[in-house]
């Protein structure tokens, strides 16, 4: 196990612990770099979806992970950004202003819900997103004359200074830059004064509150940018599913979100690439395993929610960590080899004390 | 809109007043595993679903009159509710509530599926004994199902209501709500309680699930729409309340009506999205609070 002795504050928080991780996040990236001219197409293609879960999830998990306000409908933020963007691109903004605009719009209708939020905690809040969810699911299908309703909406190629973006190739190179800003973004937040801020609001509203920091601001902001973020991969998803309907934005989506996080590791940045890559491979890995199956469980409706469901309820119950966790532990067993002992990562329960007046 | 005719006044008032009973009822189910362990159940609608599929097999597999069929539904449904609580929330006691919300969301999914693959997803119906003809007063024509959900409803409300303040075990109920450490050093059992709260809530939503699926038609999607109405329901009348569960449902149930009557049938679901979101910026904590200033 390395142990690496903190002198100073600089140290504790840099971006990178130490040279070996360095090492092994830089090879991260050029393995991504070289990996297009070594995959077919279909591979490049399921690699920018990745990216772009991982954006949105980066959102979600600013938002649930570290600021412990629990959003359901965050398929809404991510709806909004996709038509934002691709309506404010046919109608000739430029590719890179229509995308922040996207971010923009859908960050200034997460500070909206952000501010009702204030007053909320937990369920109040899960149902009033999920209520934010269906009104603008519903907008979007009635507001026909410019989302196409039902009908769906075409979505332009991308182009950007001239360049044609609609291959994969080169979409997936644009995703993949936005991954890595949206990324050091998300770790610069949450060592600089904001982030722990958010961290503490999550831990103890009352005690962060009495430290000084401004409630009101934490989360509106963490409501924000979570929005924002969630907004721009929506902006993304929208070229690479090329057609917007509503009901590509369903509540699904939003649990399918909650998912990636949960799944992942709340409260890690590492969970978040961890939990995209889950979702997007789940989906695949079902398809393989249902050739196996007997005929009548096989191509029943609904294999794919039951086998979601039940490994979320497999994660809450025995991983509340998520994959992330599960590393963590891995890796701590084969660190400290002989000494291993299970009860480091002991969970612990708290007794239930209501704040209500009977 | 036009000029709404008495008749049709009345007519609307009525169907809002059993369909928001009926978010009521499920409402009721999870305020109270809310009072109790301060959980939140948001499978609550697809056990419902379950309940509803249950008295459908019972009525048309095995060919049982109603008043079995009622009776059976309801000990299954029961039963179910300790076994879930058995296998699935018991080890949960003690887990942030973000945790036992996911838990349950997930638990819906499964309910889902499972009963889709079942039952299959084409809409069933259900009949009963007072599946007759309407009641006609004047221009107003009642259903006696209908009828029968506001009375159940009312029934049941004021049965909760005596239970939970008048016995032993309600009380003790109250107790492990408010302190589970301190309800358990005086002697209340607490996993007992929370496993017959469970047990009480999935019954309930067996009843919920007999009025309703005489009034609408089952498929497995039923429980998830209407456990979210219900959901609304709660959290506009004030959660942890049962009253205010009560008459939240009914709010939500007449203005859904009504919107869809001016629009043409569009926009009245929205209309009760677009009502929480309102409620929860002019008076969050509900028509009836309960929930003071958080304490250190």
């Amino acid at each position: 196990m390395r142990f690496v002795l903190k002198t100073n504050y600089a140290q504790d928080i840099n971006l990178f612990l130490h040279n070996g991780q360095r090492f092994w996040y830089g090879l991260l990236i050029a393995a991504l770099i070289l990996a297009p001219f070594f995959l077919e197409n279909f591979y490049i293609g399921e690699l920018t979806y990745l990216f772009i879960w991982v954006i949105a999830g980066a959102g979600l998990m600013l938002l649930i992970g570290y600021t412990g306000l629990v959003s359901m409908g965050h398929a809404a933020f991510m709806a909004i950004g996709a038509y934002a963007h691709a309506v404010l691109f046919k109608l000739g903004v430029p590719f890179l202003p229509s995308l922040l605009m996207a971010a923009l719009i859908s960050g200034f209708l997460g500070a909206i819900i952000g501010v009702a939020a204030l007053r909320m905690t937990g369920i109040y809040l899960a149902v009033a997103t999920i209520s934010f969810a269906f009104i603008i699911e519903k907008v979007i299908s009635a507001w026909r004359p410019v989302t196409g309703g039902h009908r769906g909406f075409i979505v332009p190629e991308p182009v950007m200074f001239g360049v044609d973006f609609g291959s994969d190739l080169v979409f997936y190179f644009l995703c993949l830059v936005i991954v890595v800003v949206v990324m050091l973004l998300v770790m610069n937040l949450l060592r600089s004064p904001t982030g722990r801020a958010m961290v503490a609001v999550r831990d103890s509203e009352i005690s962060a509150q009495a430290m000084g920091v401004n409630l009101v601001q934490t989360k509106t902001l963490a409501f924000t940018l979570s929005a924002a973020f969630t907004g721009l991969a929506g902006a993304l998803y929208s070229h690479k599913i090329g057609m917007l309907f509503p009901e590509n934005f369903t509540i699904f989506l939003s649990i399918k979100l909650l998912m990636l996080v949960v799944v992942g590791g709340l409260g890690s940045v590492h969970g978040i690439v961890f939990g995209a890559m889950f979702i997007s491979i789940l989906p695949q890995v079902i398809a393989i395993v249902r050739d196996f199956l007997p005929s009548w469980l096989a191509y029943r409706r609904g294999l794919e929610p039951l086998v979601f469901g039940a490994i979320l309820l497999f994660f809450l119950m025995y991983e509340p960590l998520g994959l992330y966790g599960r590393w963590v532990k891995i890796r701590a067993y084969f660190t400290q080899f002989p000494l291993y002992r299970k009860s480091t990562f002991k969970r612990q329960k708290s007794y239930l004390r209501t704040e209500r007046v009977h | 809109m036009d000029f709404i005719s008495l008749g049709t006044f009345v007519q609307l008032l009525v169907t809002g007043i059993s369909h928001g009973c009926l978010y009521g009822l499920v409402a009721l189910g999870f305020v109270l595993i809310y009072k109790a362990t301060e959980m939140v159940n948001f499978a609550q609608g697809d056990i419902m679903m379950w309940g509803a599929f249950i008295a459908f097999t019972l009525a048309s597999t095995y060919g049982l009159s109603y008043i079995p069929v009622v009776i059976l539904t309801i000990f299954v449904m029961a039963m179910f509710g300790l076994l879930l609580e058995r296998t699935i929330i018991r080890p949960m006691i003690g887990e942030p509530p973000f945790a036992v919300l996911m838990l349950t969301i997930g638990l819906g999914f499964v309910l889902r599926a499972v009963a889709g693959m079942i039952w299959g997803h084409d809409e069933k119906e259900f009949d009963t004994p007072y599946s007759v003809d309407p009641l006609i007063l004047g221009e107003v024509s009642l259903d006696y199902e209908q009828l029968v959900v506001v009375g159940c409803t009312i029934v049941l409300c004021l049965g909760l209501y005596v239970f939970l303040r008048f016995t032993r075990f309600g009380v003790a109920m109250q107790a492990a709500s408010q302190n589970q450490l301190a309800a358990a050093y005086v002697g209340i059992p607490v996993k007992g309680v929370v496993a017959i709260t469970w047990c009480l809530s999935t019954a309930i939503a067996a009843v919920a699930a007999l009025l309703v699926a005489p009034l609408q038609l089952i498929y497995p999607g039923i429980g998830f729409v209407v456990g979210i109405k219900a959901f609304v329901a709660a959290i506009v009348g004030g959660f942890g309340n049962l009253s205010g569960a009560l008459i939240g449902g009914i709010c939500i149930g007449i203005v859904e009506q009504f919107v869809g009557y001016a629009f043409e049938g569009a926009y009245g679901e929205t209309s009760v999205y677009v009502l929480l979101l309102l409620m929860l910026f002019v008076r969050p904590q509900g028509l009836i609070a309960t929930i003071q200033r958080k304490k250190v």
